[in-house]
């Protein structure tokens, strides 16, 4: 297109000026998302390879990068993942309550309510789960240890702090519900009214409706919201670095006073401390977990598109 | 006009039972002085006619006559939108359908509904027949898988569609054509075995092929159900309802519009000898 406002191109309608500014603009900022993660993996790739180069004597602890990393990841991955399958059930059944059982003015008002969790700054979080979860748990978690210490998960010895694995999962599950739920409860109060009218209409209950024409529909709805609360999670690091007692173990155990780190709470714990190929090697966990977030959200990706033949969204 | 209108519609109509005493029929519902609102807007008022067995009713009539309202309080379906009240008095084989002690629940199952556009359910065809049998049984107990087998293939069967779909019953229920999605939807009401179908509009969505399948379906289902059908094509009617109610919309002194029936009938009189001037005006085109 020649970059004349009134002339008519060599095909099709003249180019005004707002559609030629409006298209420079969208296209800018498209470009600059590119530019921006392209800038951040090109960051972290150079600042990390000293770590990765560096001899061993100079990885804080371990014999080699991979060594240090590993529980880091682990306990990331770990705590992300618990979290994930405490929060996203809560999350569809307070989106089925928003969206089809209470009355609306009930209804929005719990809206409002848990879109105010997801603005609670995350030291809040930290705050209120080191100080009144933790103690909480620690009855409960000895309880577990005694009766249902034959499960991996629950082998104890019971923290006495409760600066557990169990408390962390628990405050991310909290951290991650809003998000979560927003999504879903979009999706939801999206499903097509004649959908829900044509199961309603077959004399179905509220709740066969709701299994058969909203949580399909919502089902793509459902893993993303997951996947955003999961991307969530795996980055959180204050209220992590705050509530969880480490010590660099990789265990399933969730109850005892021994635990394997993450990356974010490492990297934020770890950082004000660190001088030379240290930080290298923090910046190299950074990157660490910038590729597992990549691939998580382009596993939700692959998820989402398999199924679209049956979504009922097209 | 109207006569002209006739011929067309003795030559598309196929032979039937004789039927010199349509009022012998049984009732099925009956429906007095029904009123229903949203909100404080008065959607339709003073109702009173009765739909017989085994006959098809066609309510036709002007966009905003209330004909899908008059519709939609047969299976209760009013219930589901918010504000709306329904008052007068409809009765189903002798029951108060507004009674207190009625299941909607319970109704729906026996009076099915079909919908304007095709509303499959996003998964496989065979799921989407066997959905209604299916919820049924889960209150009573499972169902053998022989059984709801055969329930599908009856309904499919019943909808004409068992020859177009029973190599691919596993594939979803939303790769069909438009016309085979409405019929696929009408089989899933059929699978429940109701006594009524109620269908909104079912062929506005749908090319002239498509339309002449699902009519040929209705004359029949109805040796085995009543149906009462909505339509906004006057042809539709005619070819294929034995008695037709005709409604229009009155607007009052506050400018608001309320739906009203005018004049119903068996349908070869309200085509031919309509008793309404307003009746006559609408099926010759002059209105509408």
């Amino acid at each position: 297109m020649p970059p004349t406002t009134e002339k008519t191109g060599t095909r099709g309608a003249p180019l005004r000026l707002g559609d030629r500014v409006f298209a420079g603009a969208s296209t800018g900022a498209g470009v600059l998302i590119l530019v921006i993660l392209a800038g951040v993996a090109a960051f972290l790739v150079s600042e990390a390879w000293p770590a990765v180069t560096a001899p061993s004597e100079e990885i804080p602890g371990e014999d080699n990068i991979v060594l240090y990393i590993w529980p880091l990841l682990f306990g990331t991955l770990l705590s992300a993942f618990l979290a994930l399958v405490i929060a996203t059930p809560l999350a569809v059944a307070i989106a089925l309550f928003i969206s089809h059982y209470a009355p609306r003015s009930v209804a929005t008002i719990l809206g409002y309510v848990i879109d105010l969790l997801a603005a609670v700054p995350s030291i809040i979080y930290g705050l209120w789960g080191a100080q009144v979860l933790a103690p909480q748990t620690v009855d409960p978690t000895q309880w577990l240890e005694d009766n249902l210490g034959f499960i991996p998960l629950f082998d104890g010895p019971a923290s006495a702090t409760g600066r557990t694995m169990l408390t962390v999962t628990l405050v991310l599950a909290v951290m991650i519900l809003p998000i979560c739920t927003a999504v879903v409860r979009e999706a939801f109060l999206q499903t097509p009214r004649l959908h829900e009218e044509a199961s309603l209409a077959l004399g179905a209950t509220r709740w066969e409706m709701i299994r058969m024409s909203v949580l399909p529909f919502g089902r793509s709805a459902i893993v993303g919201g997951a996947m955003l609360g999961l991307g969530r999670a795996l980055g959180e690091t204050m209220a992590v670095a705050m509530v969880l007692s480490v010590s660099g173990d990789v265990t399933f155990d969730l109850i005892s006073q021994a635990n394997p780190s993450t990356i974010a709470a490492n990297v934020a714990l770890s950082f004000p401390e660190s001088s030379g190929t240290e930080i290298n090697v923090l910046i190299a966990s950074g990157l660490v977990l910038f590729i597992v977030t990549l691939l998580v959200n382009m596993a939700a990706r692959a998820v989402i598109n398999r199924r679209r033949d049956f979504s009922g969204a097209n | 006009m109207a006569t002209g209108l006739s011929t067309h519609v003795t030559a598309r109509r196929r032979p039937r039972r004789t039927r010199t005493l349509p009022d012998l029929a049984p009732v099925v519902f009956g429906l007095a002085r029904l009123q229903v609102s949203y909100g404080r807007h008065r959607a339709v008022r003073d109702v009173t006619m009765t739909v017989h067995e085994r006959e098809i009713t066609a309510l036709i009539g002007p966009s905003g006559c209330g004909k899908s309202t008059v519709l939609r309080s047969l299976n209760r379906m009013n219930d589901l939108v918010p504000g709306a009240r329904v008052s007068g008095r409809v009765t189903y084989r002798g029951h108060d359908l507004y009674g207190p002690g009625v299941d909607p629940i319970e109704v729906r199952r026996r009076i099915g509904m079909v919908f304007q556009r095709p509303t499959p359910f996003a998964k496989s065809i065979y799921d989407n027949v066997a959905y209604g049998p299916r919820a049924a049984a889960g209150r009573r107990g499972r169902l053998r898988k022989a059984e709801l087998d055969d329930r599908v293939e009856e309904a499919l069967t019943g909808a004409a569609l068992w020859d177009e779909v029973k190599d691919k019953l596993k594939s979803s229920g939303l790769a069909l054509s438009g016309g085979q999605q409405q019929r696929l939807c009408i089989a899933r009401a059929i699978a429940v075995r109701p006594d009524v179908m109620l269908m909104d509009e079912p062929c506005s969505a749908l090319d002239p092929v498509a339309t002449a399948k699902i009519e040929d379906l209705m004359l029949r289902l109805r040796h085995e159900m009543t149906i009462v059908i909505v339509t906004h094509h006057m042809h539709q009617a005619a070819r294929v309802s034995d008695r037709t109610a005709f409604f229009t919309a009155d607007t009052d002194s506050e400018g608001e519009r309320h739906g009203r029936l005018v004049e119903y009938d068996a349908t070869e009189k309200i085509f031919n000898r309509p008793a309404d001037r307003r009746t006559e005006d609408y099926i010759s085109g002059r209105f509408g």
